[in-house]
């Protein structure tokens, strides 16, 4: 079993090796937030499923959503998705600059999925469908909202850690960061999957 | 060592234990039912508390054995195994005593949810008396489909007949019940429940409102008279032959957040309580709850 | 800029002379604490030793503190209840303060009372009892209490600014929507409770790594202290929970601030499906609280009987499985709401197969006394009391499960009278001998027994004479939130008791307050092993230094130190400890304090609708973790000679006892 350092009342001399078990404690610590922004999501989607019919009068899910963007988003973001995983190959190949190169793309896919699905409310509000139209819209903006958001945030963080990579390099620490950092994007795509299943493909169906 | 503070401790917990059960008379509501449904419920309480005493009496009077008889007291005889930590048979023992317990009362309980299903009609060879019940903020207004009438805070039912309460709410939901009649059912928007419930005796019943719905929730009491068929139509034909009417104007005012006095009313306008009840139902799939099959 | 604020009085809660007095002595409060630590230069002592700290210790002696000052808010609201249930027609509290005041209780006493003072002893004990430098993430642990504390201020700071919601602790909708609680009440309640909340997901996640990767060598899952196992089951818990209470506030909040439709009467929303989620969160919810309770017993049991706890695979086995049944059971909240016969026979029976393992483990525990030696100490009066109390409540719980007898309990004071036994029976108590037990540990002196005594009997029969009543004020047919009654319902009499009951309560907490205050005084110090123990905590000094452990403990037993004690007595030579090392440790933090803050300005914005502050409050949270992910400069050593020198400063005040 891993232990940290401070379990080892190690010294310097295994400093970095203490290092790495910290490292691998934190990564596990992520894997169980990630699975409790699981049980986040199943809510939003349980919550959108009770609420889909409940349209009060307003649009409808076929008369609102407009596929190709939906599947323009979705091909950007599975592109993303396995350009982070370039990324992550080229961190352990320890090729630095290809790694924040391969994250300057993903952040790039990420932020033109954001402006696309951004630009997709956008209409919509014009089109009169808010969150306050029906008990159907409000839980389609909160679950596709959320799903933004998660992704909004993570672009921050890929910013930020592109910067402190180019002035760290890949190191124990940068290395878990890149690596916790993937894992969260390709639990956004799945994330997406389903919410291109359950909200647009049997909205539209 | 028990100091004396320990020994008053305990002697007074022990008196008030038993002014407590002493007290246990029964006038309460609960254990004082009316009605059919009322009695099931009270019979089905006294089982299960029965079979939860059969558990909980011996498990007391042994935490107070033991607790005596292994004091740490340096003239103690009793045994005394430090390190006497499992016995398979013991646990197992322990395992199957709630096991059985609550097994026997899961198979009553299933029993009676069943039998006492709330929308289920009682058996009765008289036709039951339909009362439309709508919790409004804050008061009960009931009305009388078939004899057409409508009252505020106040119901009359005939003795002896099975009432089929409908329930609904035109504010945030409430609770109706009758505790000598019977348990509660939630009135909820845009719902309509159903709760079968019959008094055996004349008399006069308390019912309030059992969730909290804003301010002046503490007034929504209503009392419930039960006469004999003959006194009910009199008392049905006096009603509609008082002054007032319900108008759609006058229901809309009567919704608005207040409390009320008791009212009666000789009319009121055709399916105000379906009214009442579609007005919040949108789209679909929003039905819920035990409606009429 | 104001938004809806009209007047001064829409801000500052005014005219209500109760009101009054509490903002007078806030003041005053203030005044007094900012000039105490002013003339006594104590601003910087206070910022880095406990605003900054991530010491798991530290960090667990503020959540005590914090949570019994949440104890006494909850209490007076209690009591002011009380006082107004006394007699029949009483005008001491007009209905709207009365609703907040039932409102603000029910959420203090188990968001802001019952989980602190949990993670408080969670983060006292469990790193100690497993041979632990500090939790996983110490950083993230300072991060979780500052948000559970500024989460617990924004929601007490609306009893005197803006008006305390009034629409139950559980707040259904529509009346807990904008249509019917149109003041900024309820969302003070919504994002108290949502900060707070996402400090409790944090503190969960914490510990369930903690214990998984952190022990000593030797402690398999199956060596672990009793009270370790209750905490990862009941931390296992709030990682299913706690996300669900996070969606179900934001949605409530999405519908009064944006005008969404999930929870409204109108537009398609659909108030049940808010019922059945808070109920997902709020089963398992008193669960989380009641289960470490159980740990606290079984440790206290098996030290005061001096007795190895009876059949730990059964306790183990037993705590599982009521977490998992926990989440299985939350439809029983409402019966009464017409899902049919099949729902509630379902959750009728779910509900009372959680009495099987308790029933287990309350056998065990007496098993553990039985042919021991019971020793009557302060935490084990405490976990001898829970017993019958918890037997009984456990039974009335039973009663509310059998679902057709429960249309005649539902809303009624029979099941006020049932949870508040099993939450202060359970819980209170349990937690009380937690604190007990622990608080030599913590403090390095010990609590004096006898004032101990008199609190603990005055909670007790207070408590009986309080909630015996309300059994049977339930069988009248006494609703629960009922702010006043006629005379003519005969239920004066009962309430006149219940009310003594509630009093002599409130005493026991002042004895409480007088024995630690007396004991401070009369500082007499505790010895590392103060009551002969069985787990690692007590193998060490009293407070427990800074790293906790000087060499990593090795373990090979269940109870390590009771059998390392037994090899000692009988002179068996043990395995020689390692040479010291320098000690790996984690530096203090003020970014924990100041990134709640903001969560603080951030909720406040909320809930007045002040875009202007939350927004850039919200950036000044992203900030705050920004700067935490750049900082690389994190940690440092204890180096071997100030280890050396601690150790022997406390083997002489050890010896000096």
């Amino acid at each position: 079993m891993a232990k940290p350092a401070s379990q080892h009342a190690g010294g310097h001399h295994d400093h970095e090796h203490g290092h790495h078990d910290l490292e691998s404690l934190k990564t596990l610590g992520f894997w169980i937030f990630l699975m409790t922004d699981v049980i986040i999501f199943g809510c939003l989607f349980a919550v959108y499923v009770v609420l889909r019919n409940n349209t009060a009068g307003g649009p409808t899910a076929e008369e609102l959503f407009k596929m190709p963007g939906v599947i323009a988003e979705t091909f950007i973001l599975l592109t993303s998705s396995f350009t982070s995983g370039l990324a992550v190959l080229m961190m352990h190949a320890g090729k630095k600059k290809a790694l924040i190169g391969w994250l300057a793309v993903t952040a790039i896919l990420g932020a033109a999925f954001i402006t696309l699905e951004v630009t997709e409310f956008i209409d919509m509000v014009h089109e009169g469908a808010t969150i306050s139209t029906s008990g159907f819209l409000s839980g389609f903006f909160t679950l596709v909202g959320t799903h933004g958001l998660h992704v909004s945030i993570g672009l921050v963080w890929m910013v930020g850690l592109m910067i402190q990579l180019s002035k760290r390099g890949i190191t124990p620490v940068t290395k878990r960061k890149v690596e916790v950092l993937s894992l969260y994007w390709h639990f956004l795509d799945v994330v997406w999957i389903f919410v291109l299943t359950v909200v647009y493909l049997m909205g539209v169906m | 060592m028990r100091s004396k503070l320990t020994k008053y401790g305990i002697g007074l917990l022990m008196l008030i234990m038993t002014v407590m059960l002493s007290g246990c008379s029964s006038s309460m509501m609960v254990l004082d039912p009316k009605g059919p449904i009322g009695a099931d419920q009270r019979d089905l309480i006294v089982i299960s508390t029965i079979l939860c005493a059969v558990v909980l009496v011996p498990v007391i009077i042994l935490t107070a054995w033991i607790v005596w008889r292994y004091r740490d007291k340096p003239d103690n005889k009793a045994a005394y195994k430090p390190t006497w930590s499992h016995n398979t048979k013991a646990e197992i023992t322990w395992w199957a005593i709630p096991i059985i317990v609550i097994g026997v009362l899961g198979v009553i309980t299933v029993k009676y949810t069943y039998a006492l299903e709330p929308s289920k009609p009682l058996e009765s060879d008289k036709k039951p008396l339909v009362i439309q019940a709508t919790s409004l903020d804050w008061k009960w207004l009931f009305t009388y489909p078939e004899e057409g009438i409508a009252t505020v805070n106040y119901i009359k039912i005939p003795e002896d007949r099975p009432i089929k309460f409908q329930l609904t709410s035109d504010a945030p939901m409430n609770s109706f019940w009758i505790p000598q009649l019977g348990g509660q059912m939630y009135t909820m928007s845009g719902m309509n429940m159903t709760l079968f419930l019959q008094a055996d005796e004349p008399g006069s019943y308390y019912g309030s409102g059992a969730n909290f719905s804003g301010p002046n929730f503490a007034d929504m009491r209503f009392q419930v008279d039960a006469t004999s068929d003959d006194d009910f139509s009199k008392w049905v034909s006096e009603v509609k032959s008082g002054p007032t009417a319900l108008t759609l104007d006058g229901y809309e005012k009567l919704a608005e957040p207040s409390s009320s006095a008791v009212q009666t009313f000789n009319s009121f306008p055709d399916g105000l309580y379906d009214k009442i009840v579609n007005k919040y139902v949108v789209g679909e799939g929003h039905h819920h709850g035990s409606e009429e099959k | 800029m104001w938004g809806n604020l009209e007047s001064f009085s829409d801000f500052f809660v005014t005219g209500d002379p109760l009101i009054l007095g509490a903002q007078v002595s806030i003041a005053l409060a203030m005044v007094a604490i900012v000039l105490v630590l002013t003339i006594f230069k104590k601003w910087g002592w206070l910022w880095r030793e406990w605003l900054t700290t991530v010491d798991h210790k530290r960090v667990g002696i503020m959540y005590i503190i914090a949570s019994i000052m949440m104890l006494f808010r909850g209490g007076v609201d209690a009591l002011l209840m009380r006082v107004q249930l006394a007699m029949p027609d009483t005008n001491f509290l007009h209905a709207e303060h009365y609703n907040a005041i039932f409102t603000t209780h029910g959420v203090i006493m188990i968001l802001f009372m019952a989980m602190p003072l949990m993670f408080g002893l969670f983060n006292i004990a469990v790193p100690l009892q497993i041979g632990a430098r500090d939790v996983a993430y110490p950083f993230l642990n300072s991060l979780s209490f500052w948000l559970f504390f500024f989460g617990a201020m924004l929601f007490n700071v609306s009893f005197v600014i803006g008006g305390s919601p009034d629409a139950g602790w559980v707040a259904y909708p529509p009346l807990s929507e904008l249509s019917h609680s149109p003041g900024v009440g309820q969302n003070f309640y919504i994002w108290g409770i949502q900060i707070s909340g996402i400090g409790s997901l944090a503190t969960g996640i914490n510990f369930v790594v903690t214990i998984l990767k952190m022990r000593a060598p030797g402690m398999k899952l199956m060596k672990m202290p009793m009270f370790t196992w209750s905490v990862l089951s009941s931390c296992l818990m709030i990682l299913f929970a706690f996300p669900i209470l996070t969606v179900t506030m934001a949605l409530l909040f999405l519908d009064r601030f944006m005008g969404a439709h999930f929870f409204t009467l109108d537009a398609g929303g659909n108030p049940m499906m808010y019922i059945n989620m808070i109920w997902m969160w709020g089963h398992p919810e008193v669960y989380i609280v009641v289960v470490p309770a159980f740990g606290i017993f079984s440790e206290v049991v098996a030290t005061f009987s001096r007795k190895k706890l009876f059949g730990y695979t059964s306790m183990v086995f037993a705590m599982i499985g009521i977490a998992v049944m926990s989440f299985f059971t939350w439809a029983h909240h409402f019966f009464t709401m017409g899902s049919g016969a099949d729902v509630n026979a379902f959750f009728a029976v779910s509900t009372m197969i959680i009495a099987i393992p308790t029933g287990v483990k309350i056998f065990n525990w007496l098993f553990t006394m039985f042919r021991g030696r019971i020793r009557f100490t302060t935490p084990m009066m405490w976990t001898i009391a829970f017993i019958p109390c918890f037997v009984v409540g456990g039974m009335t719980g039973v009663l509310l499960s059998v679902a057709p007898a429960d249309f005649q309990f539902h809303n009624s004071y029979f099941l006020i009278a049932h949870f508040h036994q099993v939450l202060i029976g359970g819980v209170a108590f349990g937690y009380f001998a937690g604190l007990y037990y622990w608080w030599p540990k913590m403090f390095g002196f010990a609590l004096n027994e006898h004032l101990g005594k008199w609190a603990f009997w005055l909670w007790n029969i207070g408590f009986y004479v309080c909630f015996m009543p309300q059994y049977f004020l339930g069988l009248d047919g006494m609703t629960r939130r009922l702010y006043t009654y006629d005379f003519d319902m005969g239920w004066g009499p009962l309430n006149m008791i219940s009310t003594v009951g509630g009093f002599l309560m409130g005493a026991g907490f002042l004895f409480q307050v007088w024995q630690i205050a007396h004991s401070i005084r009369f500082f007499k110090r505790a010895k590392g092993d103060h009551w002969d123990g069985r787990t690692l905590e007590w193998s060490i000094p009293s407070p427990a230094p800074l790293y906790n452990f000087a060499t990593e403990p090795v373990v090979n037993d269940v109870d390590d130190w009771w059998e390392t004690k037994q090899k000692l007595a009988k002179g068996e030579k043990l395995a020689p400890k390692p040479a010291l090392q320098p000690i790996h440790m984690p530096k203090n933090s003020s970014i924990p304090f100041i990134m709640s803050v903001f969560w603080f300005g951030a909720g406040f914005g909320f809930v007045w609708d002040w875009l202007w502050m939350a927004i850039p409050s919200m950036v000044g949270v992203a900030v705050c973790m920004i700067a935490r992910s750049f900082t690389y400069d994190d940690d440092y050593y204890i180096p071997v000679d100030e280890i050396e020198r601690t150790e022997k400063a406390a083997a002489l005040k050890e010896a000096s006892i």
